[in-house]
């Protein structure tokens, strides 16, 4: 480990994807997001890599996958209103299969919103923003070594999933310095290359994974890539076969990574007649909120997805079982709650203490609702 | 110019048959530009066609090399991509009159002001055709399309005055009809170091010129040469445009290598330009 320091959480993005081997950076500025643009301004030159300031959002992902053809690891950051714009292009990243990082730091909304205000309105969005039936793969972090430790991962799995990867926090996080010991190495992946010689190539058959190897431009392989529904030789196609099973290929691809994408936290559970959920900054909260209803004899647990999408059913399932209340804390007005509600299934009572004013929730809201939804919660 | 077996070597043949009309001139323009990647010398490998959405950008599907065919009016933002991330490969991109400036019109300037090294071909037909005919920012004022049926009245681009000004630093104009020409100026475009623009006029016999009765293919490639190369200038002789008299036609285009300079290239890189 380095010796540990003063890292505010944009800086820690930035960090970890020059540490993941990020070496193309295309983007435009837009609060709270632009310090990550800035180092990646500073930094990246010196480590041999390509910084461009794009004309818009759309054009900013737009170059990142073209790098990401050219065989760089790339990404962008943005905000909701830049996230907005960058949908189009998130479909294509899905369609194509084109591996990149992007990184939304939420802020207050709709349209412009509260730009200097922490929120979590864009979990639906990440999810289902792009049109068309598609996957998602969205980490969350909740602390500055956090968002070090996901943007890591969130290139790894980009490069393993040939996926648009999405890391998803808040201004409050963005902006927020903590002392962290950043590890001196990172664990990396590369895209699986072909095997085969060129003139047996063909660019979307998949491995057994579901995850077609990805030769870059430049390296002897001549291919097509489109946002059109394409065959195993990756040219468009009518044929209703072939788009049905590209479409559940892109899918199961995802699937057959979960372990590796899937990832939850839980603290307090085994005795837990309360179990919170929440991700991001608020979690910080309601690790507060647990500790202090622990200290009134409270039996409260929590648990934590550092995963949104794919949703962690069977992890949020397990983390509820036997509780006789699970309370949902976001900063939106209900939008992860259904995705438990819809996990819970009716077999515990759900409270939920929603925020959409741009102000982090206090772990005293959690706590009054603990009281109010639940007798006997804090003893 | 190329034999046809030697274009023939670029050429996808397990994809045909292509999706373009008969008629269509953009197919001449294709080939022309594979005449030019041979004339230029550039190893197939390390040669990346890019291109948004539109008739002019499936074509690229057809071509052996690298070949992404990208959202609509957005190629620019690719090939910059490819080119920052990979510079020893030679990018192109293709695009429509359509494609290349409404959709995609902030792209194509921000290309041409950071004078990235990529050659961009403007197929104008003046008409969205792969949509069914609707009026471009190219489409020449009086002219029938499929969403100005009384004659469009927008004043249309022009296109090489736009690029110039944004900064291209290779602007030049070719007629379709014309493809020894054509196939020369690409590889002067393929040639220089920066943002090469070529605007090709080209045609769309099954929608632009049906509906403004210009005759086929063939004949509507020969009003291009005839009538001082602009597509629509034809169309002032047709009575069933009243809104253009001959006095007010619009002025021919200039054909030809219009513009050329050396600025910087833009790299993002250490060091900074080139």
């Amino acid at each position: 480990m380095n010796e540990p320091r003063l890292i505010r959480g944009n800086e820690a993005c930035a960090l970890a994807a020059i540490a993941a081997g990020c070496r193309f950076y295309g983007g435009y500025p837009i609060t709270p997001s632009s310090e990550i643009a800035e180092h990646m301004a500073r930094e990246l030159p010196e480590v041999g890599g390509v910084f461009v300031q794009m004309e818009d959002e759309i054009s900013s992902l737009g170059a990142v996958i073209g790098a990401a053809f050219a065989g760089a690891k790339a990404m962008t950051a943005t905000s909701g209103p830049g996230f907005s714009l960058m949908q189009e292009h998130i479909g294509y990243a899905v369609m194509a299969e084109a591996p990149c990082v992007i990184v939304d730091v939420m802020r207050g909304g709709p349209s412009t919103g509260r730009p200097t205000s922490p929120s979590q309105g864009d979990v639906m969005q990440a999810r289902w923003g792009t049109h068309g039936d598609h996957p998602a793969i969205v980490f969350a972090p909740a602390s500055v070594a956090e968002i070090f430790e996901l943007t890591v991962k969130a290139f790894v799995v980009a490069e393993r999933t040939r996926m648009p990867v999405i890391v998803l926090y808040d201004e409050v996080l963005g902006h927020t310095a903590e002392t962290v010991a950043l590890p001196e190495e990172v664990t990396v992946a590369d895209r699986r290359k072909p095997e085969v010689e060129p003139e047996a190539f063909l660019p979307m058959l998949p491995a057994n994974d579901g995850v077609p190897p990805l030769p870059a431009f430049g390296d002897g392989y001549r291919f097509h890539v489109t946002g059109l529904v394409h065959d195993e030789r990756g040219f468009p196609s009518d044929d209703p076969a072939v788009a049905g099973a590209l479409l559940r290929r892109l899918h199961a691809k995802v699937e057959n990574h979960r372990s590796e994408i899937v990832d939850v936290a839980t603290s307090h559970l085994d005795d837990a007649d309360v179990v919170i959920f929440a991700y991001g900054i608020v979690a910080r909260a309601a690790e507060e909120a647990v500790a202090m209803a622990r200290r009134q004899g409270g039996r409260v647990g929590l648990v934590r997805p550092r995963t949104l999408w794919p949703f962690p059913d069977a992890e949020i399932a397990e983390a509820v079982r036997g509780a006789r209340l699970v309370v949902v804390c976001e900063m939106n007005l209900g939008q992860m709650l259904l995705e438990v509600e819809r996990v819970v299934a009716g077999s515990v009572p759900i409270a939920a203490v929603l925020r959409g004013d741009g102000e982090p929730i206090d772990p005293d809201e959690i706590l009054a609702a603990l009281d109010r939804d639940m007798e006997g919660a804090l003893p | 110019m190329t034999t046809t077996a030697q274009v023939r070597e670029h050429l996808r043949g397990w994809a045909m048959p292509h999706v373009l009309c008969p008629g269509c001139a953009h197919g001449i323009v294709g080939r022309a530009f594979l005449s030019a990647v041979d004339d230029v010398g550039i190893d197939p490998d390390q040669m990346a066609v890019v291109a948004g959405i539109g008739c002019s950008s499936r074509l690229v599907g057809y071509l052996d090399f690298c070949t992404l065919h990208a959202t609509h009016g957005r190629a620019p933002s690719f090939a910059a991509g490819i080119k920052l991330a990979r510079p020893e490969l030679t990018v192109a991109v293709f695009s429509g009159d359509g494609d290349g400036l409404a959709i995609g019109g902030n792209h194509l300037i921000h290309a041409a002001r950071r004078n990235i090294d990529l050659t961009v071909v403007l197929f104008n037909n003046e008409i969205y055709g792969m949509t069914g005919g609707q009026a471009a920012p190219t489409t020449s004022v009086g002219a029938i399309a499929s969403t100005a049926p009384r004659g469009s009245v927008e004043s249309p681009f022009d296109a090489c005055k736009l690029m110039i000004g944004a900064g291209a630093t290779f602007v030049a104009r070719a007629a379709a009809s014309e493809p020894y020409t054509l196939a020369r100026i690409f590889a002067d475009a393929l040639d220089h170091e920066g943002l090469s623009f070529v605007e090709v006029l080209s045609d769309c016999p099954t929608y632009f010129g049906r509906y403004n009765k210009l005759g086929s293919g063939p004949e509507m490639l020969a009003a291009i040469t005839r009538s001082d190369n602009r597509i629509a200038i034809p169309l002032a002789g047709k009575r069933s445009i009243p809104t253009i008299d001959p006095p007010d036609l619009p002025p021919g285009v200039e054909l030809g290598t219009l513009h050329r300079e050396h600025r910087p290239v833009f790299t993002g890189r250490a060091g900074g330009a080139t």
